[in-house]
């Protein structure tokens, strides 16, 4: 093969503190060839950041290479002058971020920021930096890059604003591109358009590309190679398909664990967890340094440190075992369990809570002075659904399809403005504050971000035993003992009692957050994108831990996420929410199994599934979601509709139309006929994927 | 931006009468008569009551209030009892003298505060930034009755560097006060100086750490350009903003400076007309020192939304 474009070879990189010294990155290694592109894998914490920007000498202060070597072209970038680095940077290296929002200078227009570089590297003058950024910006399939050169980043959307800084780092044709998380901030379908993009300039750039994320879906879309790093050490390299399908380190294979597989059958089962978290730096074991959470120690692993070496060809595994670790398929049928609850077959029919024609509309006054009645923003426009006894209502969406609306309309926190909410069949007031205390104790809510939903001065016993106290009418002893139970039900140390929220991980946090929604023993759970922001492996056992407490306890869930994996995982029912309207419910096999909605179809093909063999539908959806003040009339979503009919879709309602079971679809196409158009297109993607 | 504008046009004209109403309402209210003060305590009744009828204080306060600012609007605003003058040119007299010593104290502390402040955003966390930091602090608890005795002692009456108070004629020009402006100048800025060094540090520190300053450096920009056209331009907002403000201040709040130093200006008028219950001054000095603020918010607004994209024409 062809010399290198980028090599690192074994590179250290350490980190001053207070506390000392923290050796970030230690002996690591690897090669990007011309057109390839280098997977980089793991937990946060593991240190793919700081080797691909320590690797470029982009580092904090406090920051050091210490060691090793990297070479770019064959030239040696470390120790060369920071006059002759800042050249390479922008020219030969090019940085692509997680967010292209505050990736971008916010008061600058978009065209004047690119143009930067054409005038830095290129030696071009204003218009002809102008007339490149251009361009670019066609290349990148921009719509009307004129208009958006104009244009302050917060005009524009997050997957146009990746494809300006794409365009600006492939101005100069450099030799290496980092990419950290480019999609990780972005809606599932606009992710699934970048990394098209991506994966197209691939094959048009000769780049060396080195590709940083934690979703081992995006890896199979974009990567040749992968290297899977724990704690600042490299665990496994190998070739994509290699990696995935014949894993030779146990934590590869975990890893492969902790992500939901697509298959969406009644029959709900357990995720692969990584017990403990990934250790400090500063506290690395005495050997293999994975020991601690590995599933095949030995005594003789935690005595000295295995080396990565090559296990078979083009094939690097930094484990002793390499040779008995298991095929992943085997391993994943015998690591998890089914989770489902026996006796309450009967119960599970019944209707727990409903929301029917429920709309939130809010008025957007402007002007205080002469108050003119502006459109309202309908953010809930019409939503019926039903979450039943002791199951899981799943709710996707992009975001902006009001889907966390719903949720807080339920609860009450957002009053409806229209429809009825009911529980066990009677009517609820609109607002919380109109709701009995019963009512208040059934439906619980979990939110985002535990950092932002537990309060910071108040311990993690406080949290819990609240509700306890004013829902519960328990007194102080009795509610911190079932408060001490509630932690060990969510699998906390009951020494975590008088802890604060800031000395918990993320995941620890949730878990507390969950504690305290089950306090209450509500019957309806409204989980709010619980686990989107968090670490896979935490995911993970989130989930794990959701499945148990719903079999233990009976209750019902709305899982709200634009995570489609995490969904169908979780899910018994699954309601596909478009621009504040369901477009199709139903029992969750019978939604996704074939998708009939061509939203649905769209939001499926978009999920990038972490198996380099499943073929997926090219099925991509153009623009954003409207401004739900200006809904389109006729179905709403014929304007990004990749099945659009004509007039019917732009004038008139589509109606529901029945499906087995209580699975309704809103298209004005029929439902055998969605059904032949599925079997067409996976023809159709069959064909492309192997020609 | 027009609309925008013309609706902070409108919120200001909005305070401007409320504060009108309060101000007229509170120099009514006080104790204090003025037909008493102005005739001596052994005035009679009548003639307490002929004075009133003739200042128009008899008659029922929503009318006193609206002929009162009809005339501040037409500028006609009275004449002083206690001055013996018309209002309107001492007042502006007065606020040409503020005005001075408003751009004087300005040009020391704002480029001096930026100065300092991005020496120590830039140097954050060494000792440069310590000092900065804590000498700066070290002025702002000082009252400036307390800085401004110590600059007078220390460079007036011992250094004979600068005269020790500023009472100098109103009418004076620019040139001839110059040499008295300096003292109070200096005490007005120290107090200010640690807010705008304050400000532009954290904002500074904060756009440092931004993921663009990240992208402006790691496109290869030399660090100049990537200091001037990505981290002032919006570093700069937040400190823009509180300077402007702090216009009105400077124009018409340094009633204590004004004091210490007898120095002719807006605010010490000011404190002269409350001393001699002169309501027809109270009334049109404090009306014009809100009229001075809430121009300088105004600016400041605007000036906010010219920089910032994100808010314009909202």
């Amino acid at each position: 093969m062809a010399r290198p474009v980028f090599e690192i070879e074994g590179l250290h990189i350490d980190y001053t503190t207070e506390s000392g010294v923290l050796p970030a990155v230690r002996d690591v290694s690897l090669a990007v060839h011309e057109h390839e592109s280098f997977g980089l894998v793991g937990e946060s914490g593991s240190g793919k950041s700081t080797l691909a920007m320590g690797a470029i000498r982009y580092l904090a202060s406090n920051g050091r290479v210490t060691e090793g070597s990297v070479r770019l072209n064959g030239v040696e970038l470390l120790g060369l002058p920071g006059k002759e680095l800042r050249e390479l940077w922008g020219s030969r290296i090019g940085v692509v971020y997680q967010s292209p929002l505050s990736a971008l200078n916010p008061s600058i227009v978009i065209g004047r920021q690119l143009a930067e570089v054409a005038r830095q590297h290129l030696g071009l003058d204003r218009a002809a930096a102008f007339a490149r950024v251009a361009e670019m910006l066609t290349k990148v399939a921009m719509p009307d890059p004129e208009a958006v050169m104009k244009r302050y980043p917060h005009q524009l959307s997050g997957g146009m604003l990746q494809r300006c800084v794409i365009a600006m780092v492939l101005m100069t044709h450099p030799s290496l591109l980092i990419m950290d998380e480019p999609t990780t901030a972005l809606d599932v379908t606009t992710q699934a358009v970048v990394l098209d993009l991506v994966a197209d300039l691939k094959r048009e750039f000769d780049s060396a590309i080195l590709y940083i994320t934690h979703d081992l879906g995006v890896i199979t879309k974009i990567c040749d190679r992968v290297g899977v790093m724990y704690a600042g050490e490299f665990m496994e390299q190998a070739d994509l398909r290699e990696l995935f399908k014949r894993p030779r380190h146990p934590y590869t294979l975990d890893l492969l664990g902790c992500v939901p597989r697509f298959d969406p059958t009644p029959q709900k089962r357990s995720l692969v967890t990584i017990p403990g978290a990934i250790p400090r730096v500063d506290e690395l074991p005495h050997g293999c340094i994975f020991a601690p959470r590995c599933k095949f120690v030995e005594d003789a692993c935690r005595a000295a440190r295995p080396p990565l070496a090559e296990v078979a060809a083009r094939h690097l595994s930094a484990c002793r075992r390499w040779q008995d670790v298991p095929l992943p398929a085997a391993y994943l049928r015998e690591a998890t369990e089914a989770m489902s609850a026996p006796e309450m077959e009967r119960g599970r029919h019944e209707v727990l809570a409903a929301a029917a024609a429920a709309e939130v509309h809010f008025k957007s006054a402007k002007g205080l002075i002469r108050g003119r009645t502006a459109r309202p923003i309908r953010a809930v426009d019409g939503v019926d659904l039903q979450v039943r006894v002791g199951q899981t209502l799943g709710v996707v969406g992009e975001s902006g399809s009001g889907k966390t609306t719903v949720a807080r309309a339920i609860i009450g926190l957002t009053p409806a403005t229209g429809g009825t909410i009911t529980l066990h069949g009677k009517p609820l007031p609109r607002s919380t504050g109109k709701r009995p205390r019963a009512t208040l104790r059934e439906i619980q809510m979990v939110f985002q971000n535990p950092d932002a939903s537990l309060n910071p001065t108040r311990s993690v016993g406080d949290a819990i035993m609240r509700p306890l106290t004013l829902l519960g009418g328990l007194g102080h002893q009795i509610a911190k003992g079932k408060a001490k139970d509630l932690l060990e039900a969510v699998s906390l140390p009951v020494s975590y009692f008088d802890r604060l929220p800031h000395e918990l991980s993320g995941g620890e946090k949730q878990r507390v957050a969950i504690a305290r929604a089950f306090a209450a023993e509500p019957g309806l759970i409204l989980c709010d994108e619980p686990i989107s922001s968090l670490d896979v492996s935490v995911q993970g056992s989130l989930m794990n831990l959701l499945m148990k407490l719903q079999v233990e306890k009976c209750t019902s869930y709305v899982f709200i996420s634009h995570d489609l994996s995490a969904v169908q995982h979780l899910s018994d029912a699954i309601a596909v929410v478009y621009l504040g309207h369901v477009m199709e419910i139903g029992e969750a096999v019978l939604v996704l199994t074939p998708p009939l909605h061509p939203y649905t179809e769209a939001l499926l093909s978009a999920v990038p599934l972490a198996d380099p063999d499943v073929k997926q539908k090219p099925i991509r959806l153009g623009g954003s979601v409207p401004s739900a003040m200006d809904v389109p009339p006729g179905c709403r979503f014929h304007p990004r509709c990749p099945r659009f009919l004509g007039d019917i879709c732009r004038e008139q309602e589509p109606p529901w139309r029945e499906g087995e079971g209580d699975h309704r679809v809103y298209c004005h196409i029929p439902l055998d006929e969605l059904a032949r158009l599925q079997v067409e297109t996976l023809v159709l993607a069959g064909e492309e994927r192997g020609a | 931006m027009l609309r925008f504008i013309l609706r902070r046009l409108g919120f200001m004209v909005l305070t401007v009468i409320l504060a009108s109403i309060i101000i007229f309402w509170a120099t009514t209210v006080l104790p204090g008569d003025v037909a008493s003060q102005t005739l001596g305590r052994f005035a009679t009744d009548k003639a307490k009551t002929e004075l009133r009828h003739k200042l128009g204080l008899d008659r029922p306060l929503t009318v006193q209030y609206t002929t009162w600012l009809g005339d501040y609007v037409r500028g006609d605003w009275g004449t002083s009892p206690s001055m013996v003058t018309a209002v309107r040119p001492v007042v502006f007299e007065r606020l040409r003298n503020s005005f001075m010593l408003a751009i004087v104290a300005f040009a020391l502390y704002v480029p001096l505060g930026i100065l300092l402040g991005l020496v120590a955003a830039l140097k954050r966390n060494t000792w440069v930034d310590n000092a900065i930091s804590v000498g700066s602090l070290a002025f702002i608890g000082l009252p400036e009755f307390v800085s401004g005795v110590i600059l007078i002692s220390v460079f007036a009456v011992q250094l004979h560097w600068f005269p020790p108070q500023s009472a100098i004629d109103p009418q004076s020009s620019f040139t001839q006060a110059f040499p008295y402006l300096v003292l109070p100048a200096i005490t007005v800025a120290l107090t200010s100086l640690a807010y705008v060094i304050r400000m532009t540090r954290s904002s500074t520190v904060d756009v440092l750490q931004m993921d663009y300053v990240r992208t402006a450096n790691l496109k290869g920009l030399p660090p100049r350009r990537v200091l001037f056209t990505h981290v002032l331009r919006n570093s700069m907002l937040p400190t823009i903003t509180v300077v402007a403000i702090g216009i009105g201040w400077l124009i018409g709040g340094l009633i204590v400076t004004e004091a210490v130093y007898a120095y002719p200006g807006i605010g010490r008028l000011l404190l002269f007309a409350i001393q001699r219950r002169d309501l027809q001054l109270i009334q049109s000095t404090a009306l014009l020192i809100v009229i001075i603020y809430v121009v300088a918010n105004l600016v400041a607004d605007i000036l906010y939304a010219v920089l910032n994209p994100r808010i314009r024409y909202t």
